[in-house]
């Protein structure tokens, strides 16, 4: 049955309301302290190391994203694969079950809008924040990168950092969508935020090993055929893509570090006769195709379900 | 006569074998103040979202305003007003900015929706208050603020589900009276309360609601009489034995049944006279005797009577 009207009718609205909110709220004002803290101190730690390498790198300004110092403390890079899904998560958890919470579903549902454009509307909001906060640290962490090493990053530098930030808040997007598909799923808003966390908790944690437990059951190796190591590897990373931290890191080392020639298993003959040396930004673009490509594909599949479960919910608290 | 402004046919709803409203035909004129009656769980919520578009029926058609809810709720929802049962409001912005919000929703310009709220918070008495945040609101604030929702929003037609839960009984009144103003400006209202007393001194027409069907449906004084035979109730007080049995054996009487410390009496006239007789010739002592005309509540108790599991 067709139902008339624009399904999207009032989602700019409730975008700007939800924005709005988001902005002006002591959660947010506490995670961006954090998030701004956290990016000023990773690129003030590893500064003296990249100033060591001024001269030979021709992609210097890249490493204020990806050098770690020491042992202590990670990457820019890696410090933002653990935080934007907090933060995603916090914009997130209580999106819809707020609304419900509040008892404002049913009163907000019966002006001339669908249900469409509410859910709508609070996703493209919190993308929105988690773009504008992440570009925000993106100019900051640049800027800071200048001053302090007295020199204007290049253009592909510049394309490659602007390519990072666009995989950083589709991985953002990834977390949302969950956080999202939790509070319509969950009438609690702790339940959501718990379990958006609980399973932030097991790609950022536990994954690897999982997948280190797993590998050898569905893919064991055969000492008598050296071949199968080779798939034992495959299946390795086939499992350990499915997380969303996988495929970020693997694009932003892609995007990062213009040496990254393959992200796969690479034999010795394949390596033959290759000249070390930087990737083109198209070549590195083509390398992480795939990866960004399923990030936006969760992010669309999650929304999705979200969307279809909060179709069929009853108003009625 | 003019179109019916709500009319439903058939209209059914059913969560997996219980049916919340079974085929329900119901119509309400336009200017009409329509109360549906009945105890919770009754389907009274159930048949006011399917009006609204916001559940599907199961079977059966909704008409409102001339559009149907199923396939043109945007068109019903501008023209029709919701309170729902235990409204909320965003805490953290003030009167003004929810309303704000809504006007948006609806589409109406800044400036449009600037003067409708500011009329709409005159006409509730709100003004002042639409300034605070919603935090600091009393529960009958916030009532009077869905209502200038509604003011605001220009409906014809006002479904308000239970608007009188919790109330104390000052801001009752005045909510009453915000109704009964309402119904002067010919806005067609749709009210569902278990409240007896409101609903007799403002609604045109009632329909009793029992396991999502309507039992009874009719003007107030039409029900009182066909129910309850246009019958007196008499209340007394009075000490002695066997006085039911006396009583019940009076000509006139139709019922007799136990009331507080006290008796009550359905008669057919005013037999107040034999009555005391009655229970002077049982030997009992007659302390108190009161006799008023039949309310909805006499009405609703007779027919839920029979029914298990209601009210």
């Amino acid at each position: 049955m067709r139902r008339e009207g624009s399904a999207l009718a009032g989602a700019g609205t409730v975008m700007m309301k939800e924005l709005g909110d988001n902005l002006s709220s002591t959660r947010m004002r506490l995670l961006e302290l954090l998030i701004f803290l956290t990016g000023a101190g990773a690129v003030y730690a590893t500064i003296g190391e990249v100033r060591d390498a001024v001269g030979e790198d021709p992609f210097v300004f890249l490493r204020i994203f990806t050098t770690a110092k020491g042992e202590t403390l990670p990457s820019f890079a890696a410090f933002l694969g653990f935080l934007i899904p907090i933060v995603s998560i916090a914009l997130g958890f209580d999106s819809v079950n707020s609304e419900f919470n509040g008892k404002t579903m049913s009163r907000i549902l019966a002006q001339p809008i669908y249900r469409d454009a509410l859910l709508f509307g609070k996703f493209m909001a919190g993308l929105t924040t988690l773009a504008v906060m992440l570009s925000a640290l993106w100019i900051f962490v640049i800027g800071l990168a200048i001053l302090m090493l007295g020199l204007p990053p290049g253009t592909e530098e510049v394309m490659r950092g602007f390519a990072f930030l666009i995989a950083a808040i589709a991985y953002g997007g990834v977390w949302l969508g969950l956080a999202m598909l939790f509070s319509v799923a969950f009438r609690s808003a702790a339940t959501a935020a718990l379990a958006s966390l609980a399973v932030w908790l097991l790609f950022a944690f536990f994954w690897t090993m999982l997948v280190t437990q797993i590998t050898p059951l569905l893919a064991p190796v055969d000492p008598y055929n050296p071949m199968s190591i080779l798939h034992t590897v495959e299946v390795g990373q086939a499992l350990s893509r499915l997380s969303p931290n996988t495929l970020f890191a693997e694009t932003a080392m892609a995007f990062l570090n213009p040496g990254t020639r393959s992200l796969g298993l690479v034999l010795q003959s394949q390596m033959q006769g290759a000249i070390a040396g930087p990737l083109p930004f198209s070549e590195s673009v083509a390398l992480v195709w795939p990866q960004v490509t399923g990030l936006l594909a969760t992010v669309i599949g999650l929304f999705t379900v979200a969307y279809v479960m909060f179709q069929r919910q009853e108003v009625r608290a | 006569m003019s179109e019916p402004v709500i009319r439903t046919q058939q209209l059914t709803k059913a969560y997996g074998a219980r049916l919340a409203v079974d085929k329900l035909d119901l119509t309400i004129e336009p200017g009409e103040v329509f109360g549906l009656l009945g105890p919770n769980g009754a389907g009274k919520t159930t048949t006011i979202l399917m009006l609204l578009g916001l559940t599907e029926p199961t079977s059966g058609t909704a008409m409102v305003a001339g559009f149907d809810p199923l396939r043109q709720p945007l068109e019903v929802k501008r023209r029709v007003g919701y309170m729902p049962d235990q409204v909320g409001f965003y805490d953290n912005m003030t009167g003004v900015a929810n309303l704000r919000y809504t006007a948006k929703l609806c589409g109406f310009s800044n400036k449009e929706a600037d003067e409708r709220i500011a009329n709409a918070l005159a006409r509730v008495r709100l003004t002042e208050a639409g300034q605070r945040a919603v935090a600091g609101y009393s529960r009958g604030m916030r009532q009077r603020l869905a209502i200038a929702e509604i003011l605001m929003k220009g409906a014809s037609i006002a479904i308000l589900d239970e608007p009188t839960g919790g109330l104390d009984p000052q801001s009752t009144r005045e909510f009453l009276e915000l109704i009964r103003s309402l119904k002067k400006d010919g806005m067609t209202i749709l009210l569902s309360s278990h409240m007896l007393e409101l609903v007799q001194s403002v609604c045109d027409r009632v329909a009793l609601f029992s396991q999502g069907k309507i039992g009874l449906m009719g003007r107030v004084e039409d029900l009182l009489r066909n129910v309850l035979g246009g019958s007196h109730i008499i209340r007394i007080e009075a000490q002695g034995e066997g006085l039911e049995g006396a009583l019940a054996a009076v000509p006139g009487v139709t019922r007799v049944t136990h009331e507080g410390s006290g008796l009550r009496i359905e008669a057919s006239g005013d037999i107040r006279a034999q009555i005391a007789r009655a229970v002077v010739g049982a030997g009992g002592d007659l302390t108190m005797m009161d006799a008023g005309h039949a309310s909805l509540e006499d009405v609703y108790a007779r027919f839920f009577e029979g029914i298990p599991n209601a009210a």
